[in-house]
């Protein structure tokens, strides 16, 4: 179904490749050589090289020297790298899980034959097609600003607003709630997944008497949980890579007080502003391995609780 | 005082009429069970009452998007007055205003976009489709281990790579150009695009491409003549996302674009924003509408292919 599931089903085959998979083998290399060269000159080499850098203390104006670990124990006496992986993970942590949740609810709304789901299903989707441009983020400024829409909509019912996105202790609750926003993309693939489920289980449900709650609850997520799982996966994958929203809502910064600093900026900042390279290569290590390391648990995890229908 | 529930024996057919629920066959024979009519009075309440919920949710998600659109034909000072979404007075001069309101017009922002975007997808287009061909049809070594490869590359985070992409880009005088924005397309950077692909054809018959085969067609043949117009819908996919990330792609710009006369739509938008104060909202607002607009045509035309795409494959 997907390249997560997917990936997780190869197995490696042993022995000699037979005469029949060496029959196209070189039909299929010229066809795959401009990926071939994107692979290695774009990817593979790079990854290593930054890998290198990583080591150094390169910056684009002078050649970098072998620094050793220097880069990485550096990391853990920043401060302000530490705040971005905590601003990161509450972003992570709590946008992710509500986004789903909200894409799981309004998909069930959606799947029991109600007319006009292809109607709502567009209109829920749009958001995410828009999301991540910067004209949303402009607009999300203006909406959270001071004298911005949702103050003007609280001072109808006499509330005095905050400036939302100046104030630290919410400027990174309005991106969160962005991201929240564009919960579409993850509730088309909960419809699909919906539609897998045979009709039959939730006749005989209702045969003995299951009410919806328990209906929702012994079959709508077991049978959904391969599909939970991998748009929790995936989820968490991405948000750990947001940078625009952030960006563009915190004017570049990350302010107030570092309160949005997500980690890709704070990347950003010391790589290609400060060109801080070497440092700015070891934190996109890190980052490589903080994401390896919440998938890798994802998927141990998953083992009791993601349930398999065949 | 409680009241013992009698067991009595039931069918079950009486059983669902005595709870209402999952009206079977009401053209069956037979006496209809009571509750008919109340079930249906029931199935009519929960439908309104979703049909409330939905279309207040709707219109609470694109609220903001409307009020934007609203605002942009408003004076600047009742942007940071008006909640409403009742247009009054209609003032273009925000989109005058924007328009030049940067060293350049926006017109050359547009055009600079335009250019990558096309371009991006001819590339993608073109070397997505190559590859998964390969990966799909052709038996060669090593292909699981490079389709693993493959399917991780799409899961790795760029930061990884980007400071070396820079060093490499700089060292080929691409900075200030679009060059960094187009040429990887062309080298199915965007893996996810082969995945797609992959997906797809190994929907298609493959009597197709062998009945080819035997009649002497050649793999370049096949592909071309056989494989690419079976392929129509996952390229239309394709090409409308392509179209949306890469319009809409900030990151990338910020990186390689610096000198304002090669800036694409995004990073104008943001350079507008940091640029001016509050007192500008409305030609920012105003532009930010024009940017929009692309992806909002997109979405209406598309729409079938992107829904298509993200069930079957689960793009974001």
């Amino acid at each position: 179904m997907s390249a997560l599931g997917e990936l997780s089903q190869l197995r490696r085959k042993r022995g000699k490749p037979s005469k029949e998979e060496t029959k196209d083998n070189k039909a299929a290399y010229l066809f795959l050589v401009p990926w071939f060269i994107g692979l290695f000159g774009i990817t593979i080499i790079p990854m290593g090289m930054s890998l290198y850098l990583s080591f150094t203390d390169y910056s684009l104006i002078q050649p970098g020297e072998w620094i050793g670990i220097d880069n990485y124990v550096r990391m853990f006496s920043d401060a302000r790298l530490l705040n971005s992986l905590r601003v990161t993970f509450i972003y992570v942590l709590v946008g992710t899980p509500i986004q789903l949740m909200c894409a799981l609810g309004v998909a069930i709304l959606l799947d029991k034959g109600l007319k006009g789901v292809g109607f709502y299903r567009s209109v829920f989707y749009l958001p995410s097609l828009l999301g991540a441009s910067v004209a949303v983020a402009i607009l999300w400024r203006q909406l959270f600003g001071s004298v911005g829409l949702v103050n003007q909509v609280l001072a109808l019912f006499n509330i005095e607003g905050l400036g939302w996105i100046s104030n630290p202790d919410t400027a990174l609750g309005t991106i969160i709630l962005l991201h929240v926003w564009t919960f579409g993309a993850p509730m088309i693939i909960f419809l699909a997944g919906l539609r897998q489920i045979p009709v039959m289980y939730y006749e005989a449900a209702q045969v003995d008497g299951a009410n919806a709650w328990t209906r929702f609850r012994s079959i709508t997520l077991p049978m959904l949980s391969p599909i939970i799982f991998f748009n929790f996966v995936l989820g968490i994958i991405g948000s750990f890579q947001s940078f625009t929203q952030a960006f563009v809502v915190s004017g570049g910064t990350g302010g107030p007080a570092d309160s949005t600093m997500f980690f890709t900026l704070y990347l950003y900042q010391q790589g290609f502003t400060r060109f801080d390279m070497g440092y700015a290569s070891a934190m996109g290590w890190l980052l490589l391995l903080i994401i390896g390391i919440f998938t890798a648990i994802n998927f141990i995890a998953s083992k009791f609780w993601v349930f398999y229908d065949d | 005082m409680t009241i013992k529930a009698t067991p009595t024996k039931t069918t079950a057919s009486e059983t669902r009429a005595l709870r209402g629920q999952n009206w079977v066959d009401p053209n069956a024979g037979g006496p209809k069970p009571r509750s008919y009519a109340s079930h249906l009075r029931r199935q009519r309440a929960t439908s309104i009452i979703k049909h409330a919920f939905l279309i207040a949710s709707s219109l609470f998600l694109l609220y903001p998007l409307l009020w934007m659109l609203v605002s942009s034909l408003r004076p600047t000072d009742e942007i940071f007055r008006e909640p409403g979404i009742l247009l009054r007075t209609f003032e273009i001069s925000n989109y005058i205003e924007g328009w030049t309101a940067l060293q350049d017009d926006f017109s050359l922002y547009l055009w600079n976009s335009t250019v990558i975007v096309v371009l991006a997808i001819v590339g993608t287009l073109i070397s997505c489709s190559m590859a998964a061909y390969a990966f799909a049809r052709l038996k060669f070594r090593f292909k699981g281990l490079w389709f693993a490869i493959m399917l991780m590359t799409i899961m790795l985070p760029f930061h990884v790579v980007i400071v070396p992409q820079y060093i490499l880009f700089n060292q080929l005088d691409w900075i200030n150009t679009p060059l960094p924005l187009i040429i990887p397309k062309f080298l199915a950077t965007d893996a996810f695009f082969v995945f797609l692909m992959v997906q797809f054809i190994r929907g298609l018959p493959r009597e197709l491409d062998e009945a080819a085969r035997l009649d002497g067609a050649g793999h370049l043949r096949i592909y071309l003549q056989i494989m690419l117009p079976l392929m129509t819908p996952a390229l239309a996919t394709t090409a409308i996302f392509t179209f949306v990330w890469t319009w809409s792609d900030f990151f990338g710009a910020l990186l390689y674009l610096n000198s304002p006369d090669t800036w694409t739509v995004p990073l104008a938008l943001r350079n507008f924003m940091d640029s001016q104060g509050k007192s500008s909202f409305g030609p920012l607002f105003a532009m930010s509408i024009v940017s929009l607009i692309p992806v909002f045509l997109a979405f209406i035309f598309g729409q079938r292919f992107l829904i298509k795409g993200i069930a079957t494959t689960g793009i974001k």
